[in-house]
């Protein structure tokens, strides 16, 4: 393994952990869907570097991919549903933002704790890639539990998907049928939660899932 | 032993003389981003030396605390900058010149200047030490987990084997070190008062830190306590600057010649240092007090996963 190529993957994927981290700091929709782009943007960057290093030209496609669905359409069309919500000018009450992060850092090192020792074998690259893989992963789930405005819960889908892609490439590629239709029921499930938004909106004036809650007779 | 003797006390001597007029480029070059003329390059100095020459007037209910204290935070403060290795490593006392020990000089200085302030009982003074204790509680964990970034990688904390490290073993590109990095930008502007947490030109009685602490102290004793803050910005950026971009610096011990080169490079560093902390409290403004534990918690954060991404590092 050389040097520079590690360094550099290492570099990228460190990256979209600390994106993901970011994502949890983020209060306003707008910041939050600026921030999800960014993520896509990284993981187009790492899955490049990986198709250059693997010399795996499929690869180019997974990142075309990430590239232009997600870093690009995606956030536009989330833009544009967070505006035509008209919630575009809301702050998120996000409750301690200071205990999410110390939780996210805590997730970081339990993937590493549990992926570094079950890989030993495998090769330094895809071990890396693994365990940061799982902990953008859980960060994404961890965006989707402590957040209630249903938007922000898609933004934790989608990084959450950005990490199962990082995973999959780090196990030189996953076959490309299954990556187009990955990407496709990504786009098609973006599709349905947001007619869902709508819907949710049109019945409670709200897109707060804790409305959804009391409406269920749970805050009774 | 002569010339090495002479070189640490070369070192002392720049950091000393070169402290006031970092402070004074950063003014000037503030005021000439906001199309102001703004003071000389040298007030710094001039103000030093009026400040001397003043009576110093000090309140009744003071206690010997009062008098002792602006000395003790200098020569303190004088003591942690010329420990850190500015243009040369091999110096007679680089063997002390670890981060641990700058991290509890700097702590002692602080404690020291929070205990004055609220010997006169004023209630400014008790605000100011309050504010001030409460930002270092949360800078210092920040920096402590920025210094085991840095300690993993280079194998040690003691700065001249820290800088030896970068310079000559070549860590390739790390992320963790580029995380380290940011994380060490925001304790220093925590740490040395300057504009997202605190402003050093202001007054205005709700928003000064360190200003409000220094409130009741006048002439000889205010002389060394600013003379001490700019040996701490001083501190900061040659920290950076030897950890960061050792480049230039001499490793060993060697002529005058060789020596006078590294200087040249540590005041050009200097100069980068000053000028993207004048650009960088230009654009900015300063944040509210309560959000001050979110800014600092992020450097927190950017120690804490600096850290963790070194176990997935080359070393796997």
């Amino acid at each position: 393994m050389h040097g520079l190529d590690f360094d550099v993957a290492h570099m990228l994927a460190g990256g979209l952990v600390l994106v993901s981290l970011m994502m949890l700091y983020q209060d306003r929709l707008y910041a939050l869907i600026n921030t999800l782009a960014l993520h896509a943007f990284i993981l187009a960057l790492s899955v490049a570097w990986q198709a250059y290093i693997h010399n795996a030209p499929h690869l180019y496609i997974t990142a075309a991919i990430a590239l232009g669905f997600k870093a690009l359409i995606v956030p536009a069309a989330l833009r544009n549903i967070v505006f035509r919500l008209g919630i575009h000018r809301e702050i998120e009450t996000v409750v301690g933002i200071g205990v999410t992060m110390l939780v996210g850092i805590g997730l970081v090192a339990l993937s590493l704790e549990v992926m570094l020792p079950v890989t030993t074998r495998a090769d330094p690259l895809a071990r890396e890639d693994i365990a940061l893989a799982l902990s953008v992963v859980l960060i994404g789930l961890l965006m989707m539990v402590t957040r209630r405005n249903a938007v922000s819960q898609v933004a934790g889908f989608m990084s959450l998907e950005n990490g199962i892609v990082l995973a999959a490439t780090g196990a030189q590629g996953m076959p490309l049928v299954v990556e187009i239709s990955v990407a496709f029921s990504v786009l098609i499930a973006f599709i349905v939660i947001g007619i869902f938004l709508f819907r949710i909106r049109e019945r409670f004036d709200t897109v707060d899932v804790g409305a959804l809650d009391s409406f269920r007779g749970e805050h009774e | 032993m002569i010339l090495s003797l002479a070189a640490q006390g070369t070192q002392m001597l720049l950091v000393l003389l070169l402290a006031p007029l970092l402070t004074g480029y950063v003014r000037k070059l503030k005021a000439r981003l906001l199309r102001r003329r703004g003071p000389p390059l040298l007030q710094p100095y001039i103000d030093l030396r009026r400040l001397l020459r003043k009576e110093a007037i000090v309140a009744d209910s003071a206690s010997w605390l009062f008098r002792v204290i602006p000395y003790v935070v200098f020569a303190v403060s004088w003591v942690a900058a010329a420990l850190v290795p500015t243009f040369a490593t091999g110096l007679l006392f680089s063997w002390s010149g670890d981060l641990i020990v700058i991290i509890a000089l700097l702590g002692a200085a602080r404690f020291l200047l929070a205990l004055a302030a609220m010997d006169v009982g004023t209630s400014f003074g008790g605000i100011g030490s309050s504010r001030e204790m409460m930002i270092a509680s949360l800078a210092e964990p920040a920096m402590i987990m920025v210094v085991f970034t840095i300690a993993l990688i280079a194998g040690s904390t003691q700065l001249s084997s820290v800088a030896a490290h970068m310079l000559v073993t070549g860590v390739g590109l790390r992320v963790s070190l580029a995380l380290a990095l940011v994380g060490f930008m925001i304790v220093a502007l925590a740490e040395n008062a300057r504009i997202p947490v605190d402003n050093p030109a202001t007054h205005l009685e709700l928003t000064m830190v360190h200003e409000a602490m220094v409130l009741e102290y006048s002439g000889r004793h205010l002389a060394m306590i600013d003379l001490a803050a700019e040996l701490k910005l001083l501190l900061y950026a040659s920290l950076i600057a030897c950890i960061f971009v050792p480049f230039g610096l001499v490793l060993g011990a060697a002529g005058p010649q060789t020596y006078a080169v590294g200087i040249a490079a540590y005041v050009g560093k200097l100069a980068v240092a000053g000028t993207m902390l004048g650009v960088l409290e230009t654009v900015i403004a300063k944040m509210r007090v309560f959000r001050v534990p979110n800014f600092l918690g992020i450097a927190l954060m950017l120690g804490l996963l600096g850290t963790l991404l070194l176990f997935v590092s080359r070393t796997l």
